[in-house]
């Protein structure tokens, strides 16, 4: 991927929460970057920092120090306005409790996000890519946690964002659910090059990466790079 | 138990901005029920304490002239305990530095000793002494209205003589609480006073020596009235005795009760709407409350807490709330009662305040309102601990919505995602989307019922007095003079046309039914004193018959066609029986009409008039002012804009006062509605919205979701607050109708463009309250707890 400029960078990354008298370092001048087109599986006990670099990286929350990123925007200047525009654009989110909207159906989840996005594909068109294609119409109460999730991705990758940030997506997911969720993910990957940031805990789901990097007390402690990725199908736990 | 309670207290805090707003609607409701029943209460028992205290007579009758010792004869009728014998006349009164002519009663007192009936409290100087015939004590609203004082000169013409008074004392009477001229329909202090002079001064100024014209008396515990009235009528009628009344038909107490029973009326209709809403809201609103609670009941159920313990917890939290609502709604209330019981007590003159509420106003407003909150509460709380803790803790399956036919139709097709959400929210829930809309309906319908009355009083004014009224002045005489004095007052300088009129004192009599009523004649082609139609049609008076008020056909159950007794009370006495030919709506008392020739015939008399309404050229006024001043037997002048002053002042001190207070309270009300609407629905739906947020959605778009709800149920709300208000008020307006005035049922355009207003301004002040919370919506904190 050599010399294009990478999706994301951040330096020197710090962040402390305080609550009345303590502070707690969850990032402790983290560096990262991410490589346009590449899958990344952050790994790592719960406490780590993980999920505090996931909501910097996708502005949802902001730096106490050090840098972020995004191409050649950064995000760590960046207003709330100019965050909720960063993500409106380029992020792509999925949660591990899925987060529908449960007044609106699969379809218009989606179409949720398309409605506001600025080149989007069709809502039935990321249905189907994630394998939901028949199920345009139902509710979220109508569908199964797999389901729902799948069409938290769909609604993720509808706006064909620059990047797509799961937060544990499989968490909350029996083993066989689990991998079509992953499978998803993989295909999206696969298809649109988004480039991708998949934090979970389980150690399985590192062999899919491109890269693994493992945080521990608010740094990345370990990166390391598959030589070959392992197809989502090929995983179980 | 110790952890429990604080996580109480905690949670109070962190929901106080929503404590208060359910406070808020609660206390409005118990401040609306203890305010105004304390004030009525309060007026009761002050008007009834000063009725003792000062020795208010229970019969009274005016006769021509009878001899002082017919007082034995009176005193033996049984059940009487005392009586007094007065002479009552009226007089011009000419004050220093006021242009028109201004009407004095004058009234007896003993200068041998205290009065024993009617006594007056004195608030300064002392009563008229013996052989000092120009003394006098006026009534203290007079005395004030003129700046005058102790030691101060008046002058008044008594029996044709122009006298000096000297003011040796000021004073309150129970007789005179209520003090209004004759013809005149509301007190003005400027232009009616009382003046109490000595007995035999009086007595010797009015050729009345030994002889009286007016005599009060009191009763015996348990006694009838009516049957003493019937008694002193009989033992009078020779005496040319106009007919004795009971205290019931006590000019200033008539006017009181009735004054204090529409407040009774104000007092039990609008505070019950008032306090029927607000727990009706704070039902709705613990409910949901509590159901936002539903983790955490699982939780504590799964630390084996009993459902008992729960329920004890979520009712001491209700409590919580409540007891801020009750404690606050009583402190309003206390203190309006007193505030408004003190502008009575000022208005009517009392000369001291009884301020002792009972304790049941108090009760009753608070266990209604606490009991609607706790049974909204407890059954959200039912509901959470009937389900294994387990699943009471993991968030609620995601709510099954439907797409609906209406969903369909291709406006909607068209509709973008939020405006979809938003939609659904509502017809998912028709319950609670009815409720608040209801709520606001509420608030909307309290706004257009209160305001209601300034519509109603505006219109009685413009057909009372502005439509059947075009004289500028009307003059009155204390008896029938001959019909040759209009001529005699049209040469009165500035006079431009006259217009008799002739009031007898009678009683009306059909069937079992029994009114006293005077019977007014006019001209049949009136000009200036028309008699008019609720619904502005003009009436004209056929040759022979009555008109009657709607009213008055009502008190005596006849109708156009039936005939009545008329027993005439002055004169010859005659007793004639007449068809009622017309009836006609009026707003202001139940008068009855007749052709003043048809009148003249019937009282076997030449013709005569008791009142010439005139019309006036405006540049001589003065002028016409100063003469009248000088004409014997004029009793009263009555100058129109003069009454619509007072009748709007009068309005404005008694009822207007009470309504502006409902019209804030209703603005209480739509506030804590919609906020509470507004807090509630981003409680539920924090997550949806955060996830919103995360997915990229400005704050401005999703407060368009959440307030666009609120928005769109108010704009349901509005119409359906408009039309309820409408059927309030006409359920109030017929619950009002009393002798003295019924309230027309009007409401104006611009009461109904108020009332949306304010319930918009209500919703929108709570919405931008509401806004700032969503602006501080934590995303990351939303997405990681699971609801």
């Amino acid at each position: 991927m050599g010399d294009r400029t990478p999706t994301l960078r951040a330096r020197g990354l710090t962040k402390v929460y305080r609550t009345g008298d303590v502070e707690v370092h969850a990032l402790r001048g983290l560096d990262l970057v991410l490589e346009t087109s590449e899958l990344v599986v952050l790994l790592g006990p719960s406490g780590s920092g993980k999920s505090t670099l996931l909501n910097i990286l996708g502005g949802l929350d902001t730096a106490s120090g050090g840098e972020a990123w995004f191409l050649d925007h950064e995000l760590t200047g960046l207003d709330d306005a100019g965050l909720t525009q960063y993500r409106r654009e380029h992020v792509g989110f999925v949660f591990q409790f899925y987060n529908l909207i449960p007044s609106l159906t699969a379809l218009e989840n989606v179409a949720l996000v398309t409605e506001i996005a600025t080149n989007p594909m069709q809502p039935g068109d990321a249905l189907r890519l994630v394998g939901l294609g028949e199920r345009l119409n139902h509710f979220p109460a109508q569908l199964s946690g797999g389901e729902q999730q799948r069409v938290a991705i769909a609604r993720a990758i509808a706006k064909r964002p620059d990047i797509l940030l799961c937060d544990e997506p499989t968490g909350a997911l029996d083993s066989q659910t689990g991998v079509l969720v992953l499978e998803a993910i993989e295909r999206i990957h696969g298809e649109l090059g988004t480039s991708t940031v998949l934090i979970t805990h389980n150690a399985v789901i590192a062999d899919m990466a491109d890269r693994v990097l493992v945080m521990g007390d608010g740094k990345i402690h370990e990166e390391r790079r598959n030589a070959a990725r392992r197809p989502a199908s090929e995983l179980s736990w | 138990m110790k952890a429990l309670h604080r996580k109480l207290l905690r949670d109070l805090w962190r929901l106080r901005g929503q404590v208060f707003a359910i406070a808020l609607v609660m206390a409005s409701g118990i401040g609306v029920l203890v305010m105004s029943l304390t004030t009525v209460e309060s007026l009761e028992e002050t008007a009834i304490a000063y009725y003792e205290r000062y020795d208010f007579a229970q019969v009274f009758a005016h006769v021509e002239r009878a001899p002082e010792h017919l007082r034995d004869r009176l005193r033996e009728i049984p059940g009487v305990r005392t009586v007094e014998t007065r002479v009552v006349r009226t007089a011009v009164l000419d004050i220093e530095g006021f242009e028109e002519p201004v009407i004095g009663r004058l009234v007896s007192v003993p200068e041998r000793h205290e009065p024993q009936l009617n006594r007056l409290a004195l608030r300064q100087g002392r009563y008229p002494r013996l052989g000092a015939p120009d003394e006098a004590v006026l009534t203290e609203p007079f005395a004030q209205a003129h700046g005058l004082e102790v030691g101060d000169k008046l002058r008044a013409i008594i029996n044709s003589r122009w006298r000096v008074l000297t003011v040796v004392g000021i004073a309150l009477s129970p007789e005179y609480v209520y003090a209004i001229g004759p013809g005149a329909l509301m007190p003005d202090d400027e232009r009616f006073g009382v003046l109490w002079m000595g007995h035999e001064a009086l007595q010797a100024a009015y050729d009345l020596d030994g002889a009286f014209n007016d005599v009060s008396l009191a009763l015996l515990r348990g006694t009838d009235p009516e049957s003493v009235v019937d008694r002193v009528d009989r033992l009078l009628a020779g005496y040319g005795g106009v007919g004795a009344y009971a205290r019931a038909d006590q000019i200033s107490n008539w006017f009181l009760m009735s004054e204090i029973a529409q407040h009774r009326t104000l007092s039990t209709i609008l505070p019950t709407v008032f306090l029927a809403v607000a727990a009706f809201l704070t039902h709705m609103v613990m409910g949901r409350l509590i159901a936002v609670e539903r983790a955490e009941i699982g939780l504590l159920k799964a630390f084996g807490y009993r459902n008992r313990d729960i329920a004890l917890h979520y009712t001491r939290f209700v409590l919580g709330i409540g007891v801020v609502g009750v404690l606050l709604g009583w402190f309003v209330g206390y203190w309006l009662g007193l505030y408004h019981t003190r502008l009575y007590a000022e208005f009517y003159h009392f000369p001291f305040l009884h301020f002792r509420p009972s304790a049941k106003s108090f009760l009753l407003a608070g266990f209604v309102s606490l009991a609607s909150a706790l049974i909204g509460a407890l059954g959200a709380v039912r509901e959470a601990a009937a389900l294994p803790p387990a699943e009471a803790m993991r968030p609620p399956a995601p709510p099954m919505f439907r797409r609906t036919a209406l969903s369909r139709l291709g406006f909607i097709q068209r509709l973008d995602q939020p405006t979809r959400i938003l939609l659904r929210q509502i017809a998912r829930w028709p319950g609670r989307s009815f409720i608040t809309a209801a709520g606001i309906a509420m608030s909307v319908a309290v706004l257009v019922t209160s305001m209601q009355w300034i519509d109603a009083i505006n219109r009685m004014v413009d057909v009372y007095f502005l439509d059947a009224q075009a004289q500028d002045v009307s003059i009155g005489f204390g008896e029938p003079r001959s019909s040759e004095i209009e001529r005699d007052i049209a040469r009165l300088p500035g006079v431009m046309t006259t217009e008799p009129m002739r009031a007898v004192a009678a009683k009306m009599r059909a069937g079992s039914r029994e009114e006293r009523e005077a019977v007014q004649g006019l001209p049949a082609n009136q000009e200036l004193y028309r008699v008019y139609d609720a619904q502005g049609r003009e009436l004209r008076l056929p040759p022979e018959g009555l008109v009657i008020s709607t009213m008055l056909a009502k008190l005596l159950d006849v109708g156009i066609g039936d005939r009545i007794t008329v027993e005439v009370l002055e004169g010859r006495r005659p007793v004639f029986e007449v068809p009622v030919v017309d009836t006609f709506e009026t707003y202001i008392g139940s008068p009855a009409y007749m052709d003043i020739r048809a009148l003249d015939r019937l009282m076997r008399e030449r013709p005569s008039v008791t009142a010439v309404h005139v019309r006036v050229d405006d540049a001589k006024r003065a002028a016409l002012f100063r003469e009248l001043k000088n004409l014997p037997r004029v009793t009263s002048v009555t100058v129109k804009d003069a009454a619509v002053q007072t009748f709007h002042e009068t309005m404005a001190k008694t009822i207007m006062i009470f309504i502006s207070f409902f019209i804030v309270f209703s603005c209480a009300l739509a506030f804590g509605v919609t906020y509470n609407a507004a807090r509630i629905s981003l409680s539920e739906r924090g997550r949806e919205l955060a996830t919103l947020r995360v997915l990229g959605f400005t704050r401005a778009e999703i407060s368009y979701i959440l307030l666009g709800e609120v928005a769109l149920l108010t704009f349901v709300a509005l119409p359906l607050g408009c039309a309820s208000g409408y059927l309030l008020a006409s359920l109030i307006v017929h619950a009002f109708e009393t002798e003295l005035y019924r309230v027309p049922m009007v409401i104006v355009a611009s009461t109904y463009g108020w009332a949306i207003l304010i319930g918009v301004a209500a919703t929108a002040v709570s919405a931008l309250l509401v806004r700032r919370r969503v602006d501080h919506l934590d995303l990351i904190a939303v997405l990681k707890t699971r609801e």
